[in-house]
């Protein structure tokens, strides 16, 4: 029997996880997916948002403008890039002024700093922007994150404290007997005394399977273009157009790997499995992605990649943190939609503080170490660190992705850790391999074989993402 | 009646047009008007296949017939040469099979494995 | 730090060959730098053959082809490293290499870059529909099938009929996969006529031209490829769509010169994302060099390796005989002609210089003239130029002496 369980490990579920861990419970997370964070946490903006958005008095503005400034220590303990490059709303025309004005009252009714700048500071520490652009509010707070890493270091650290962790389960009924859950997974039962529900664009039907809901989920859709890393940067701060109601509009953003992104859309869809991409939403995004910053128009020749995300929106429009109604011990984390990924340790703060705290007791886990064991980074090593590294393990030598120069020893490295990649995406989010020039062309075979070795198995099992994605599918000239 | 077809002797690809009498136009040498005749009278094709290497994990090595062989044998040849499995190292010339089905070609080694 | 007088990126056919040419020409202090663990680059998985017809005058396979020069580097006692990735190249010519032994810095005098070309991917082309697994480039599904062997899919559709796209129809057809069909965006194919003949037409695949992929279905493999018909500005035509059940879609869409590290090091770029070179093959940094598939992407091996023996003889001229480069003319393509190499050639160029290019569209019955300000330097009948063909045309030095303005290289019509 487990004190708490957590379904969906996302980033919602992988934070509480971690934070869980810090007091003596038995915690576990069940996520139908075969790794981490593989849904609405791997495909969105990666931005930590200052805060100056959502509506003052709104979960969303009270916990993004809390989580905010906890990054800084969770990335330092968790190995995690983050980079504190401020973001810049900007205003193309005249009209648009009065409307940044009100943001930046909205800003200071969430607790936000923000500053007003003309067009000519604007051009000063944003080369790239438009020439039309007459103004901008800057949050210097806002900031790049890896959104990958991210999650799964938060799972990593909450595994290494002694959480455990089911993937590739899908969770097909819950029932209550005696205030004990029973939650039934295609593989397992489990019990636990509390369920937490963070199951993202799934949130509607894992609450269903317990209470009725007075929430619909509407999930939407964001796609995005991915470009090269290249030099001088495409642009230094998050630039976004004015808000509307669709949301912050079509960003263009560095990403802390130094490639850029330019999305997202903001469509509705009926499956929220839909990651598809389509040429007249691209071609959109690439308009207004180029009316703020014009020269990206000719950088679309190092473009390597789109994308979609999906985004648990529900009809609430705001993020749903609270008991059901008829079990107390059921909590639901649910439309955690931007500005989710910034507000998630002030989410899972808000979850254990108001919630767990008043149905369970909380005491300290003494061995609790927040730290992962840091990762080697080759890419940020001097040549002699370089050098005693490779001495050491020459498979850190050996190169295996040449566009993003991914070393056969960072491979081994993350697969020997408590959550380790079973796909060859999941060791591309990890370390890179395939995130480059050549999407994967040149190293996937290599990332298969590796993956087929490390997991003794026939390179025909290795998938690429989900089940029945497998790479390979025949095996030719087999000879007894 | 004339049959027209692309040569594939060289990666010029000129377009061939053979008349009843096996007069060849439309080549720019001779070897397109050897090809021609052959297409319309017995047609035959190189294959380039490969083999595993049965010392060397998720290894093949690369083969081809020694000349080109009947159009019509070609996947019978290729089952032929599923067949066998070399060992490391190999050296390019080598005959692992010799005078495939009668059809006068060998089957040889096309690759240098160390 | 250790010096050497010539530094070779990459071991491929470019590479090879410019390494012996340069040695032949006097150049002894020379290291090839392969990422792979075997020289020979992409022809190691090139078995089928169809190399070699004009540097032999013999059909070989791309294992056969390389063979031969990996022979000559081995018995001129050539130096190279295996398994070795080149990671960062400065202006001053210090080259990082990393393998299992350590990273070690060089210090070249000179340097050809030789590292060939990747495969423009589902990104690239902005592939529209779902992304599941079975979604992959040609060369990447020939390496696993002939390097590796497996087959990356039994019910394969196929985009871009590029060279290597139908190669490889016939490739999996013959290990017992079944090639649907091949879809083409324009009216015309890319690939070599007698590979549309011995690939598609031996095995009846079906090739639809001026078609493309409108739409991707599948959740973890792929399940569907719709393919529609494009118009003449290539956009898709509603109500044209044909959909195929299938676990695979190979993507043909051609290849681009892997060249981040010469961008890096702000080598002047041209529009085939190859570095600009001038008629020695260098760029515009003193004593970096670029050839093969890298500098722009070629038909045929055979014109790889006269490229890569430019590139030594440019290097070996460099390293020997104090270059005298001093001012360049500047040559263009225009009218039809979608680039040219080289894009610089020297006023005092006293040798025979090979203009290569592309034409933008298939055309018939034009002249290729080359002309320096008003004055023709040559002016040549050609009856049919096609895009995938690649246009060599040799000038003599004489023609090329006292040029005082700019080149220009054009198509003009039959009557002109």
């Amino acid at each position: 029997m487990f004190d708490i369980l957590i379904i969906g490990a996302g980033i919602t579920g992988s934070m509480l996880a971690r934070d869980l861990s810090r007091y003596k419970l038995k915690v576990a997370v069940i996520d139908k997916e075969n790794d981490v964070g593989n849904v609405t946490s791997s495909a969105n903006s990666a931005i930590i948002h200052s805060g100056y958005d959502p509506i003052p008095g709104s979960l969303k503005a009270k916990l993004n403008v809390l989580g905010n400034p906890m990054f800084d220590q969770i990335c330092d303990e968790l190995d995690v890039k983050i980079q504190r490059i401020g973001s810049l709303t900007v205003a193309l025309e005249d009209e648009q002024l009065p409307l940044l004005k009100e943001l930046e009252s909205r800003s200071k009714e969430n607790g936000v700093n923000v500053r007003l700048i003309d067009s000519i500071e604007l051009k000063k520490i944003e080369p790239n922007i438009s020439n039309e652009a007459k103004g901008a509010l800057l949050a210097e707070s806002a900031g790049i994150i890896d959104p990958f890493n991210l999650v799964i270091h938060l799972m990593e650290n909450a595994v290494d404290n002694g959480v455990q962790l089911f993937l590739d389960e899908e969770v097909i009924s819950i029932s209550n007997k005696n205030d004990v859950f029973f939650v039934k997974t295609n593989k397992h039962e489990y019990q636990s005394k509390i369920v937490i529900n963070a199951a993202g664009c799934n949130a509607d039907k894992i609450a269903k399977m317990v209470d009725e809901i007075d929430w619909k989920m509407i999930p939407r859709k964001g796609e995005y273009f991915v470009f090269d890393h290249f030099l001088p940067k495409l642009v230094n701060h998050v630039i976004f157009p004015l808000p509307s109601i669709k949301g912050k509009g079509i960003l263009v953003a560095p990403t802390t790997s130094g490639n850029f992104l330019m999305g997202p859309s903001s469509e509705e869809i009926l499956d929220a499995n839909d990651v598809s991409t389509d040429l007249p939403t691209l071609s959109n995004i690439k308009e207004q992605a180029c009316a703020l910053v014009p020269i990206a128009k000719q950088k679309f020749n190092q473009m390597i990649r789109v994308f979609a995300g999906v985004r648990p929106t529900t009809t609430r429009h705001d993020f749903i943190i609270e008991s059901s109604n008829k079990y107390k011990n059921f909590i639901n984390v649910a439309g955690i939609e931007s500005p989710g990924l910034v507000s998630s340790p002030a989410i899972s703060n808000y979850v254990i503080d108001n919630l767990i705290s008043k149905l369970i007791d909380l005491e300290i886990n003494p061995s609790f170490n927040p730290f992962i064991k840091k990762y080697h980074h080759l890419s940020s090593m001097n040549e002699k660190d370089r050098n005693d590294l490779i001495k050491k393990d020459p498979d850190f030598g050996t190169i295996i992705c040449s566009c993003e120069k991914v070393s056969l020893g960072e491979i081994k490295e993350t697969l020997s850790r408590s959550v380790p990649p079973r796909t060859v995406k999941g060791v591309k989010r990890r370390v890179r391999a395939g995130f480059g020039l050549c999407q994967g062309g040149f190293c996937s075979p290599s990332v298969t074989l590796i993956l087929a070795k490390h997991y003794n198995v026939s390179p025909l099992e290795i998938k690429w993402d989900k089940d029945g994605s497998e790479i390979l599918l025949n095996k030719v000239k087999e000879i007894e | 009646m004339n049959k027209e077809f692309t040569c594939i002797v060289c990666p010029r690809g000129c377009h061939l047009i053979i008349d009843d009498q096996l007069n060849v136009t439309g080549n720019s040498c001779p070897r397109g008007a050897l090809y021609a005749k052959s297409e319309v009278t017995h047609p035959t094709r190189m294959i380039t296949s490969s083999v595993r290497v049965k010392n060397r994990e998720d290894t093949l090595v690369s083969v081809k017939t020694s000349i080109p062989v009947p159009k019509e044998l070609i996947f019978t040849i290729i089952k032929e040469m599923d067949k066998i499995s070399v060992e490391a190292p190999t050296n390019i010339g080598d005959v692992i099979i010799k005078n495939v089905l009668n059809t006068g070609a060998d089957i040889v080694i096309t690759k240098n494995i160390k | 730090m250790t010096d050497v007088d010539l530094l070779i990126i990459g071991g491929g056919s470019a590479g090879m060959a410019a390494a012996i040419e340069a040695f032949n020409h006097g150049v002894k202090n020379i290291l090839i730098v392969e990422k792979d663990k075997q020289l020979g680059g992409i022809l190691n998985q090139c078995i089928h053959n169809g190399f070699g017809l004009t540097e032999f005058k013999e059909e070989l396979t791309g294992p056969e082809y390389l063979s031969r020069f990996e022979n000559q580097v081995e018995t001129l006692g050539i130096k190279y490293l295996l398994n070795t990735l080149v990671l960062d190249v400065s202006k001053e010519k210090v080259v990082t290499l990393s393998n299992k032994s350590g990273i070690t810095l060089l210090k070249a005098r000179a340097i050809i870059f030789a590292v060939g070309c990747y495969e423009r991917n589902a990104g690239a082309i902005q592939l529209p529909g779902d992304r599941p697994s079975g979604i992959i480039t040609a060369g990447t599904a020939q390496k696993y099938l002939n390097i590796h062997g497996y087959l990356a899919g039994k019910k394969i559709v196929i985009l871009g009929s590029g060279d290597i796209g139908l190669i490889m129809a016939r490739r999996m057809t013959l290990e017992g996969a079944k090639v649907l069909c091949v879809s083409e965006i324009m009216p015309y194919s890319n690939g070599l006529n007698r590979n549309i003949a011995q690939c598609l037409n031996d095995y009846n695949i079906p090739l639809y031209l001026s078609h493309t992929v409108s739409k991707v279905i599948g959740k973890s493999r792929v399940e569907k490829v719709i393919l529609s018909k494009v118009d003449e500005n290539r956009n898709i035509i509603p109500n044209t769509e044909m959909e195929f059940d299938c676990d695979t879609l190979i993507l043909s869409v051609g290849l681009v010169p892997y060249n981040s590290l010469l961008e890096n090091m702000g080598c002047l770029m041209s529009s085939t994302k190859g570095p600009c070179v001038n008629e020695n093959m260098m760029t515009n940094i003193p004593g970096v060099f670029a050839c093969g598939n890298c500098l722009h992407v070629h038909d045929v091996v055979d014109f790889v390796t006269d490229e890569g023996r430019n590139a030594g003889i440019g290097a070996s001229k460099f390293l020997l005989e104090t270059f005298n480069e001093t001012n360049s003319l500047k040559i263009s393509p225009k009218n039809g002609i979608s680039y040219v190499i080289p894009q610089y050639l020297d006023k005092n160029c006293n040798e025979k210089v090979t203009f290569k290019f592309r034409v933008r569209q298939p055309i018939k019955n034009a002249y290729v003239v080359i002309k320096s300000g008003d004055k023709e330097i040559l002016k040549i009948f050609k009856p049919v130029l096609i895009p995938s063909e690649m246009v060599m045309i040799k000038v003599d030095a004489e023609k090329l002496n006292d040029l005082t303005e700019d080149i220009l290289i054009t198509l003009e019509g039959k009557d002109e």
